[in-house]
Parts: structure tokens; C-alpha cells; sequence
């Protein structure tokens, strides 16, 4: 182990250089949730996620935010494990009739000042599963939905940019 | 003098007494119309499949014989409206109360209405017992299910699943699809093995339209595969010491995760493969700088890897609470046909790619590795050795991946047929079954994920554990959600 711990010492960090936001919906979105955010929130946001029916594919970009690639935590984002301690609900997938419920009733349990960040193409409209008995549609037709993120499932440098966008309105 | 042929209900029954004597392994038990159907394998590599034209909306129950085949029937009930006639379970499983409708793949009749009825949940009875009801939203991040807890003090007394929160419909949405549309909801079903998916599929429509996928073809499909594994195996072995506190294994494995999948973005233009593997072959080549970014990979994988392997394996703390946890009777795993690592960390030897052969992997050497414990610690050593076969086989693969075209030039016919296919997958082997209708469109196509037959283990494995352990033993066994729900 202690050669393990030494090298990580030495040899400098894998984290990457944030990326600045590129996208006008981000920026736009960006500047709309600075007063609030920056008044109340300080430089830092607490993040739950929710997967209200997704295939786990946006999960596992979700995941790849916290290696040392990404390193989400250096910006004052974190995933918390409770609705009540969350500023940003992050949810995956279309909202099966299934998942509903448990949404709304994680929605209700955040407080408020609160943003809703839609994760993947699934989110958006139901994606590829639009049309199903099994589901409600996109994570707006249940909850109120701040942001967007594309991708199926998005890369983790775009969830990255957006959720930069949401802390941080100042556009680097 | 003939023998008069077998009635359904004798061939039906004697499949039944062949599963329950342990002289078969059930393999996909579904319906489609008004008939039950079934695939079981015992002599490799076969896989035979009855089917049974249900008599007044019922068919012969299979788990009142065999337990694996429970949690099956309930869904049959669920989206066909067949009934399992005998079977020892008639609560409802994927259908929640919540749909419009009832029977999406049967009646389609209007569902009632009104508040979705309780669930009945298994009880537990004794003195100083009490239930711990977690999900289905979890503290990580992580699929939605509802874990119901019995506990006595800090042990699990009895643990029951409920799951189908993430239902989507897939096998309606397939049906009339075309097979483009069939590619894209298969690479949907369980998005961690988008590629064993949609491989699974794409052999079953070419089983069933005598299309072939060319060799370069196969080879490249077994290249996505490997590399979906190493890719998913390094995430769950650092994620499992990670539920064990040991964040520098997370850490370090995150890192080799990562760059698999960046390496597989610039080899295939996707970071997990989706939608790279269609019926009649793959939709992307592999030239030569793609070949040398991979093979760079793997060297870095095999020169930093071992070092992980050692610290996994020198670190006492760590194996205090890998070693003996969530341990999994090899009695059980077999008796469910268990498969993936779970099966093979309990003693079940066996791996689709070489006890159902398919190209290329009758050309390639690799091992099963297999472990008898069944502890966490049994499932994280398979998964290291399945980490190494795999580099191995993208080794042979890249050395030897033949020239010629990527996919079939023959267009499938449009005309009906049958085909079915058994793919390993990183968790395990998946089951494929298509029926296409006379234009060649999809009529019913049944997906089988590998947890279908994990899920009731981890059950029977948590008894006896503290539930600070599930976290645990619920991440060594890793089933997917999404993929049982489907």
C-alpha cells in the first residue's frame, strides 16, 4: 500500500481543467440561478440524484463525475443520500408510472431554494421508451425541470459543464 | 405399431420433473399470446424450448416444482394475464397498480382505477423483530427498488425484494418493431450491458432470418463485449471496497474504469458501445490507430492492475469484511442456474461463451475462473481473474482480428421466423428469444436478464448478516434492476 500511496503523491494529479460553458441554454439558465443561488447557497451545491426509470447507462456517467478525471467534489458539489440535506434534484430516465410517486414525494421532501437538472434523453421526452403504457414521459411532465442535459446517456464532461453552470453563473 | 406423440401436458410435465430433479436449468420461462413458454438446457450446447397453449387462460406451474421460475410467472400474470395454475406466489410482481391498463402484452383490458393496492409482504415472527423498510429511492447512486428488512437486533432475520419500479414496457414497445428499433431498445434494457444486449439480439434475429453476421464482424462484437466487461468489473471491484471503506481501491480502479472507457470512445465513437452492434453485424470498423489506442490500454491495465490486486489482497481490514460476508450456498446456485460471477464465485462452472459456444470465442483461449467459497470475497476474486481473461482475450482479438467486410450484404427476407441466442454478459448470460411476423418485423421478442436468477439468491445469501453489511453484499452481487424490469 505504501508504494501505492507514494506514487499517488508524486506523480501529479489525472483531475482535468474545468470546462467553461458553451451552450447559450446553459449560460442563459446559468444567469437566472446565480442571484438566487449565490445569495443563499454560497459557492456550493449539494446534488441528490434520482433514477425515476432510467437503464442505468446515465448512472454510470453520473459515477464517473466523482474519479479523478472529473473530480466533482474540487468545485463544492457533492452527491448527499437525502432529499431534505439536497439544493439540486438530478434525475435520470423517463418517469415510469412506477417511479411516480417516490419522484414527487422526493421532490416535496427537497427544500426549497431547489433546482430539477433532467439527465439523458430519456428525461427530456421518454426517449426511447416514449409511447409506453409503463411511463408518465419526460421527469417535466412530473416535476418542475431546470435544466436539460443531452446525451444518451450524456458524457460526463457535458453533465460536468452543466452542473458548473448551474453553481456558478459568473461564465468563465 | 407408432407411438402416439406426447401430449403438451406430458412433454410440459416431464420438462417440469427434469427441472426440479436438477436434470435441466431453466433458462427463460415467458409467453407470448396465449401460450406459456420455456427454454431450459441440460446437455450443452442446447437449449431446448417447449411451449404450452394455455387451457382457460392457465398454464402448468413450473415454480410450484422448481423455485427459480416463481418470480417469472408472476410476471407472466402481470403483462399476459396467463396464469400459472398450482404456483405458490399469486402476488402481483412487475404490475404495481399503476399502469392504465392490465395485461400490456395479453387483454390490454383497462385497468380499474383507484388507489394500487398494498403489498403483501412476507412476515417474519419473534420476539424483538422489527422491519426496516428501505427504498425505493436509495442514498447512492444507484436503480430503484424497495428492500423490505426483518431484522433481530443488527441480523437479518429475512430480507424481501420488490422490485419493477423501472418497468418500461420494453416487450410491448417491441412488438411491431422494426428491427432497427428492436437494435435500439435491446442496447436500452440494462444500459451497463448495452453491448451483451444488443449482441443477444442481433444473433437471435440472424438465428431466426438465416442471416450471418461476416467473421471481422464476430471478432469486433467479442472486442465491444471484453471490453464491456474489464470496463464493469473494474467499477464493481472498486466499488465494493468502497462499501467496505477502502476508498483508495475505489479511487485507483476508477481511474482504470475511465480510461477503458475513454480508450472504447475512441475505438467505437461511444464511451459504453450503444447502438454499435446491429443484426447482420457491427456498425462501426476498427482501423489500425483504434487497434494501437486498445492495445495501449490493455498494457497499462496489466502493468498497473496487479499492484491493485496485491493491495486488495494484503490489506487485512479490507478482507475482515469481504471475507465470509453474504456467503452463497453452491447447493442454491446451482439449483438456480445461477450465472455470471455470482454462480461461478459458489462453484458453478459455467460460461456461456464456452458452454454455448458462438464465434469467435471456439477460436480463442480463455479460462472460467471459478470459486467455491461464495463469499464477497469469492466474487471479488472473480471478477479480478475475469478482468485478466478478458485482457487476454483483447489481446487475441486485436492480434488476430480478420479482414472483410462488417456486415451481412444479404438484407433479411421479411418473412416469419424463430431465433434465440445466449450471450455472456458481464453479470452473467443473457437470454434472447425472437419471433418475427411474416413481413420480418418483430412479433414478440422475450429478454431475459441473468438477474432474474441473482435477485432471490441475495435473499437467501444476507440471512444471518448484519444489515450494515447488505450495502456490501447487495454491491458483490451488482444484479441490474432495469434489466429484470425491463
Amino acid at each position: 500500500m505504501r508504494r501505492t500511496l507514494i506514487e499517488g503523491l508524486l506523480n501529479g494529479p489525472l483531475t482535468e481543467a474545468a470546462p467553461g460553458p458553451d451552450d447559450p441554454e446553459l449560460a442563459a439558465l446559468a444567469q437566472e440561478v446565480e442571484r438566487a443561488a449565490a445569495a443563499t447557497l454560497g459557492r456550493s451545491l449539494s446534488i441528490r440524484h434520482v433514477d425515476a426509470g432510467s437503464c442505468n447507462g446515465c448512472e454510470l456517467e453520473i459515477h464517473a463525475l466523482g474519479n479523478a478525471f472529473y473530480d466533482l467534489e474540487r468545485f463544492g458539489l457533492r452527491f448527499v443520500a437525502s432529499p431534505r440535506h439536497a439544493d439540486v434534484l438530478l434525475v435520470t430516465g423517463p418517469v415510469t408510472r412506477n417511479m411516480r410517486e417516490a419522484l414527487e414525494r422526493t421532490y416535496a421532501a427537497t427544500p426549497a431554494p431547489k433546482w430539477v437538472v433532467a439527465c439523458g434523453a430519456c428525461a427530456k421526452d421518454g426517449g426511447a421508451f416514449a409511447g409506453s403504457y409503463a411511463i408518465v414521459g419526460g421527469i417535466g411532465e412530473v416535476v418542475p425541470v431546470d435544466l436539460h442535459v443531452p446525451g444518451c446517456p450524456p458524457r460526463p464532461a457535458t453533465l460536468l459543464k452543466a452542473l458548473l453552470a448551474l453553481l456558478d453563473g459568473r461564465g468563465r | 405399431m407408432t407411438t402416439a406423440k406426447p401430449t403438451q401436458d406430458e412433454t410440459w410435465g416431464e420438462a417440469i420433473r427434469r427441472l426440479a430433479a436438477g436434470e435441466a436449468r431453466l433458462v427463460a420461462l415467458w409467453a407470448d399470446g396465449t401460450e406459456a413458454r420455456m427454454a431450459l438446457s441440460a446437455a450443452r450446447p442446447e437449449v431446448e424450448l417447449f411451449r404450452y397453449a394455455a387451457v382457460d387462460g392457465a398454464f402448468p406451474s413450473v415454480g410450484a416444482a422448481h423455485a427459480p421460475a416463481i418470480r417469472l410467472e408472476r410476471a407472466i400474470a402481470d403483462l399476459s394475464g396467463l396464469k400459472a395454475k398450482g404456483a405458490p406466489d399469486a402476488r402481483p410482481w412487475l404490475d404495481h397498480g399503476r399502469w392504465p391498463l392490465r395485461h400490456p402484452l395479453g387483454s390490454n383490458a383497462p385497468a380499474g382505477g383507484g388507489e394500487p393496492e398494498r403489498y403483501a409482504f412476507l412476515g417474519a415472527e419473534g420476539v424483538g423483530l422489527h422491519q426496516i423498510p428501505v427504498g425505493p429511492v436509495h442514498a447512492g447512486i444507484i436503480e430503484p427498488g424497495h428492500f423490505r428488512f426483518h431484522a433481530s437486533g443488527e441480523t437479518i432475520v429475512r430480507l424481501e425484494e420488490r422490485l419493477g419500479y423501472v418497468h418500461k414496457g420494453v416487450e410491448r414497445l417491441m412488438a411491431g418493431a422494426d428491427l432497427a428499433r428492436g437494435a435500439e431498445l435491446a442496447g436500452r434494457v440494462s444500459g451497463d450491458s448495452t453491448v451483451a444486449y444488443q449482441i443477444a439480439f442481433a444473433r437471435a434475429i440472424e438465428a431466426a432470418t438465416r442471416m450471418v453476421a461476416p467473421p471481422r464482424a464476430a471478432w469486433l462484437r467479442a472486442l465491444m463485449a471484453e471490453i464491456e466487461r474489464v470496463a464493469n468489473h473494474l467499477g464493481d471491484i472498486g466499488a465494493i471496497c468502497n462499501d467496505a471503506s477502502f476508498a483508495l481501491m475505489h479511487a485507483h480502479t476508477g481511474v482504470l474504469r475511465e480510461l477503458t472507457l475513454r480508450a472504447a470512445d475512441a475505438a467505437f465513437g461511444h464511451r459504453l458501445m450503444m447502438d454499435r452492434v446491429a443484426p447482420g453485424g457491427v456498425l462501426v470498423d476498427l482501423d489500425r490507430d483504434r487497434r494501437a489506442a486498445l492495445r495501449e490500454l490493455t498494457t497499462t491495465i496489466r502493468d498497473r492492475f496487479p499492484r491493485l490486486v496485491e493491495l486488495y489482497d494484503n490489506t487485512a481490514s479490507l478482507q475482515d469484511r469481504t471475507v465470509g460476508a453474504g456467503r452463497l450456498d453452491p447447493g442454491l446456485a446451482q439449483r438456480f442456474g445461477c450465472g455470471g460471477v455470482i454462480g461461478r464465485a459458489s462453484g458453478r462452472d459455467f460460461d456461456a461463451r464456452r458452454d454455448h459456444p458462438y464465434s469467435p470465442y471456439d477460436e480463442l483461449r480463455f479460462e472460467t475462473p471459478v470459486w467455491k467459497e461464495g463469499d464477497v470475497n469469492a466474487r471479488v476474486w472473480v471478477r479480478i481473474r475475469e478482468v485478466e481473461e478478458s485482457l487476454r482475450l483483447i489481446g487475441q482479438i486485436l492480434d488476430r482480428l480478420p479482414v472483410g467486410p462488417i456486415r451481412s450484404e444479404r438484407e433479411p427476407a421479411g418473412r416469419a421466423g424463430e431465433g434465440w441466442a445466449l450471450v455472456e454478459g458481464f453479470r452473467g448470460d443473457v437470454f434472447v428469444h425472437v419471433r418475427l411476423d411474416d413481413d420480418g418485423r418483430i412479433a414478440r421478442c422475450h429478454l431475459r436478464d441473468p438477474s432474474w436468477f441473482q435477485w432471490p439468491l441475495l435473499e437467501a445469501a444476507i440471512e444471518g448478516n448484519i444489515v450494515a453489511d447488505f450495502p456490501l453484499c447487495n454491491k458483490s452481487f451488482n444484479c441490474s434492476y432495469s434489466g429484470c424490469d425491463l
